[in-house]
């Protein structure tokens, strides 16, 4: 089991024919990801080939969803066209769209975010590495690998990650890995101040899910994201959790890389989301070194085990 | 992105927003142009930088006050000589504070009363909010923490806009009447209109005054703008100024590298913004201060290796450097060869720790005891942070 997305997930590329989206695609290809269709307007009919593998390629997500049955889009369409191809994906009713693109003016997910309302399609991203959740073969393949994260790092098992962050995503699942634990479902929401999913909607998931033991937050600095779903934790949730901030050292007011990670007020530091965690019952990590420890002395503390 | 208090004002005309009379001039010459499409009488002078507190700042020469009131045009031309050229240093711009390059001389207008006027992104409800108080001239800050009644927000649909009765809303709030609450609602629409058109990050007015006359008027004007919607604002991209951003950062942006200066000691240099972020959170934690973040992106080539290591030597502070690489897609090993050419480049004489984990790591890890040179290597982020530690202790 697993959260969002599973090893038979069939899943679509909007933007497969970019050198971006083409690498990526081949990696999830090689992943066993069941990449079933890309979408690229004014290249329907062609495909997309790569060692054996022969995806057809549509002018529209509607048409290609019709086709192959695809309820998942990995969009890696530029940042001018990808508030549009979001909105696509949402009108072709999938289960999730996930947006990888970095960069995409924050009214034009303002207005997406707007007509997402009431629609059936979850967002994730933008701005983000995507999910993965690994499959039971070498190197965790034959999972779903959804955007750009490496799949070789994961392991099957029940810990779920959630992250605003790719690479810090990565070195808490290499941790964990390295220690013998797995993961059910990893997902990125994206460092951008407008997203689809939050902290808290991946929580709850993970929450909900027998498959999933353990938990481990991953947040930046700006915002209330992490706050809100700390508080949550606090109510709702009995597994053990753990977090990390980063930001402690950035100055107010500057935009540490991600659009999002701007200390605009005294509560959306790094320390006074680390205390709110404390307060909350989550095991914070003092560096970034300490997560996968941080979750197996949460583990241990409620005499769990995590595997 | 930001720009200059004049540039934010001619926007604001160009949207309806109505603004005391103004001119900007670059040079001593310029100075007499200027004042000359003003009226006389009392006039404002204002030091242009992209920093708040000027009115309270102090110049390096001694003088007193970013922001000056004169009785006369023929003091505020004075007064101007004052300033340009000058560096000023506010509670917001550090102790080296920023040269003026731009004075701004304004028509002083006469003030009834202030207010407060901002429109931004509401992260929580991911959408704009307007934010109006009746106390104006002051840090608004200081008003949320002390007296957060005083402060009404206002949450816009972006899919209807502004609607008439939250400008209404915002019109009650401010205790506005008659002609007054008249010219406050169109300049409340004009403003909104002006964020939303313009892909502004942030519109503030402080203060937003009345006049005696029955005026309302933005006497000051901060605007900044999201990067993300510059490609589609040529007209905008245009008013950025060079000077006001530290040399390093624009030479950065030249090869894609996301960098901003910090005041430590050991600059680093890593793949990712949620990893460099906590890379100069962890030298800290070991008791280091970091120099910088530098993200150097998911792909990182050899030539932004090479030109984050010449950005990093930039900064006479830097006595130590900690590369932190993550390598998840990106090859390790291109990594370690773009490490060892930009090292003999610069010929680097400052302690040098890399920690490389991910893909193709053995690889990496082999180039760089290979080449020679004499740097560490880390194993985890901590082991690499306290050994950059100790390295510069």
């Amino acid at each position: 089991m697993a959260i969002l997305i599973t090893p038979t997930t069939k899943i679509l590329i909007q933007g497969i024919t970019g050198e971006f989206g083409a690498r990526h695609t081949r990696l999830s290809l090689d992943y066993g990801t069941q990449v079933v269709a890309g979408v690229t307007p004014g290249k329907g009919g062609q495909h997309f080939e790569h060692q054996g593998h022969r995806v057809p390629i549509f002018n529209s997500v509607a048409e290609a969803a019709r086709a192959t049955g695809a309820t998942v889009s990995a969009i890696f369409v530029p940042p001018p066209f990808a508030a549009d191809a979001i909105l696509e994906a949402v009108d072709a009713d999938l289960d999730l769209a996930v947006a990888i693109t970095e960069g995409i003016p924050i009214r034009d997910m303002i207005r997406v975010k707007r007509a997402r309302q009431g629609r059936r399609t979850r967002l994730v991203g933008p701005n983000c590495p995507g999910l993965v959740t690994p499959g039971t073969g070498p190197g965790s393949k034959g999972g779903c690998r959804i955007g750009i994260a490496p799949g070789y790092i994961h392991r099957p098992g029940h810990v779920g990650v959630v992250s605003r962050s790719g690479t810090l995503t990565y070195e808490a699942v290499f941790q964990l890995t390295s220690k013998g634990i797995g993961q059910s479902t990893c997902v990125g929401i994206g460092g951008d101040p407008v997203n689809g999913t939050s902290h808290l909607d991946v929580i709850k998931l993970f929450n909900a899910d027998p498959d999933t033991h353990g938990l481990i937050m991953i947040g930046e600095i700006g915002g209330s994201a992490e706050v809100e779903a700390a508080r949550w934790v606090r109510e709702h949730c009995r597994k053990p959790v753990a977090g990390f901030i980063a930001g402690a050292t950035a100055p107010a007011g500057r935009r540490m890389g991600h659009a999002g990670a701007v200390i605009g007020g005294h509560e959306d530091t790094a320390a006074a989301k680390i205390a709110i965690f404390r307060e909350c019952g989550i095991e914070v990590a003092a560096t970034p070194s300490d997560m996968a420890d941080a979750l197996l002395r949460s583990a241990a503390a409620r005499g769990i085990k995590l595997s | 992105m930001n720009i200059h208090e004049y540039q934010a004002k001619a926007l604001f005309e160009k949207y309806g927003v109505p603004v005391p009379k103004g001119a900007a001039a670059r040079s001593q010459e310029e100075f007499a142009t200027a004042l000359a499409q003003l009226p006389e009488g009392p006039t404002m002078v204002k030091s242009q930088i992209h920093a708040g507190g000027r009115g309270k700042g102090t110049f390096t020469n001694g003088f007193k006050g970013g922001v000056k009131f004169c009785a006369d045009k023929a003091a505020a031309l004075t007064m101007a000589g004052n300033m340009l050229g000058q560096t000023l240093v506010t509670a917001q711009t550090g102790p080296a504070g920023r040269r003026v390059q731009t004075v701004y001389f304004t028509v002083a207008s006469d003030i009834k009363k202030e207010y407060y006027l901002a429109i931004l992104l509401d992260r929580a409800s991911s959408r704009p909010v307007i934010v109006a108080s009746t106390e104006g001239g002051v840090e608004i800050e200081k008003v949320a923490h002390e007296t957060p009644e005083k402060i009404t927000k206002v949450r816009v649909d972006p899919a209807y806009g502004l609607a008439e009765f939250q400008v209404r809303d915002l019109i009650a709030a401010l205790g506005l009447t008659g002609a007054e609450a008249k010219n406050a609602a169109k300049l409340i629409r004009n403003l909104y209109t002006c964020f939303w058109e313009t892909d502004a990050a942030m519109v503030e007015v402080n203060p937003l005054i009345t006049t005696p006359a029955g005026e309302v008027l933005a006497l000051d004007a901060k605007v900044s703008f999201d990067d993300n919607a510059l490609f589609r604002h040529p007209e905008i991209t245009a008013l950025r100024d060079l000077n006001e951003e530290d040399p390093k950062e624009i030479e950065a942006s030249k090869y894609s590298l996301s960098y901003i200066a910090l005041d430590g000691n050991i600059a680093c240099l890593v793949n990712g913004a949620g990893l460099a972020m906590s890379t100069m959170d962890i030298i800290k934690h070991f008791g280091g201060t970091p120099a910088n973040f530098l993200d150097v992106g998911g792909g990182a080539s050899k030539d932004q290796v090479v030109a984050a290591f010449k950005i990093i030597l930039g900064d006479p502070n830097v006595k130590g450097i900690l590369v932190n690489i993550f390598g998840g897609i990106m090859d390790c090993n291109v990594i370690a060869q773009g490490i060892v050419e930009a090292v003999r480049e610069v010929g680097l004489k400052l302690p040098l720790v890399v920690r490389l984990e991910g893909n193709n790591v053995e690889a990496g890890k082999a180039t760089l005891a290979a080449s020679g040179l004499t740097l560490v290597s880390g194993g985890t982020m901590a082991d690499a942070a306290q050994k950059i530690v100790r390295l510069v202790a």
